[in-house]
């Protein structure tokens, strides 16, 4: 599945729910998966008492990880040719996200096409925690 | 942090697909995978993030027999230093800076698939500062991840951008 340049123009939007009240758990897997331990996304105890947070909170990494999803959901697997994100708020645990992803533009090169959007995450309280953009090769 | 091997593998990748929530069985089903476009399980788009796990001194993994600083018998370790900050501060609290990831950028220019065995070398970019308002002073600084195959050929650019704050971030 992929999507082809004739049926996109620039402000199509594509939106996905990446996860409703966020678990610990999951912030673990992602510890365990990716390497990352830093306590500050897994140990609660550390979190607060020692960094002065109001609990632990997830991994940019994660946020971007889930975005992604709902990019290759939606231009099709190995499809990206760029993804970059700036992480404008923190994730906590709880927390609901949705992703956008918004065309900006298409364009050519040796008869490659590339669709370039902008993307947005955004929490239930609609507070942007990750924005940035995409790029992939589109039919 | 230089990487010598990154051997790209199904386990590896069913289970960072997991993590973010993805049951694509493109991430864990290799018959599938031969159909699709790819023709094979190919890494998520942040998985080059996990090639900690081949980093051998990798600073945010546990070691054993090494301070580690999280939580144990105490909230923290003091004998560890918590990176990015001042070992020698006497508060505590005042351990609230530290480094926080600003920006991740990915560039592709082949998906690796299960079976490749990458390795990566890392340049420091740019640098530079700023007052925030949530947390003190920033200092950013990029990192610049070039992950090559097995033949030698660039599959993906990762530039990320950590940020020290003087100060855990206000809410």
């Amino acid at each position: 599945m992929s999507l082809r340049a004739e049926n996109l123009t620039p402000g199509s939007s594509h939106n996905a729910s990446l996860v409703s009240d966020l678990k610990r758990t999951q912030i673990v897997q992602y510890a365990g998966a990716s390497g990352d331990y830093n306590p500050l996304h897994t140990d609660e105890v550390f979190a607060t008492e020692v960094a002065g947070y109001p609990s632990v909170f997830a991994h940019g990494m994660l946020t971007m990880a889930m975005t992604g999803k709902m990019l290759t959901d939606y231009v099709g697997d190995g499809r990206l040719t760029q993804f970059g994100v700036r992480f404008t708020n923190q994730v906590w645990p709880g927390d609901d996200l949705e992703a956008t992803a918004v065309l900006q533009s298409i364009e050519e090169h040796d008869g490659v096409k590339l669709a370039n959007f902008e993307v947005t995450t955004t929490n239930q309280d609609g507070a942007v925690v990750l924005k940035g953009s995409a790029q992939a090769r589109v039919d | 942090m230089a990487i010598d091997k990154f051997p790209v593998e199904a386990s590896h990748i069913m289970m960072f697909a997991r993590s973010m929530g993805d049951e694509n069985p493109l991430y864990h089903d290799s018959e599938y995978a031969a159909g699709t476009e790819p023709g094979a399980i190919i890494a998520p788009p942040t998985f080059m993030q996990a090639s900690a796990q081949f980093d051998p001194n990798y600073f945010l993994r546990p070691k054993p027999g090494k301070p580690w600083f999280g939580s144990g018998k105490e909230a923290t370790t003091r004998t560890a230093s918590i990176p990015g900050n001042d070992a020698d501060t006497d508060d505590k609290k005042s351990g609230g800076g530290g480094i926080l990831h600003a920006e991740q950028r990915f560039e592709y220019h082949r998906h690796p698939q299960v079976g490749d065995t990458l390795h990566a070398k890392v340049r420091t970019g740019k640098t530079w500062e700023k007052e925030g308002k949530r947390s003190g002073k920033l200092r950013f600084t990029e990192t610049i991840t070039e992950y090559f195959d097995q033949n030698n050929e660039l599959c993906v650019t990762a530039t990320g951008v950590g940020v020290t704050t003087e100060r855990a971030v206000d809410q």
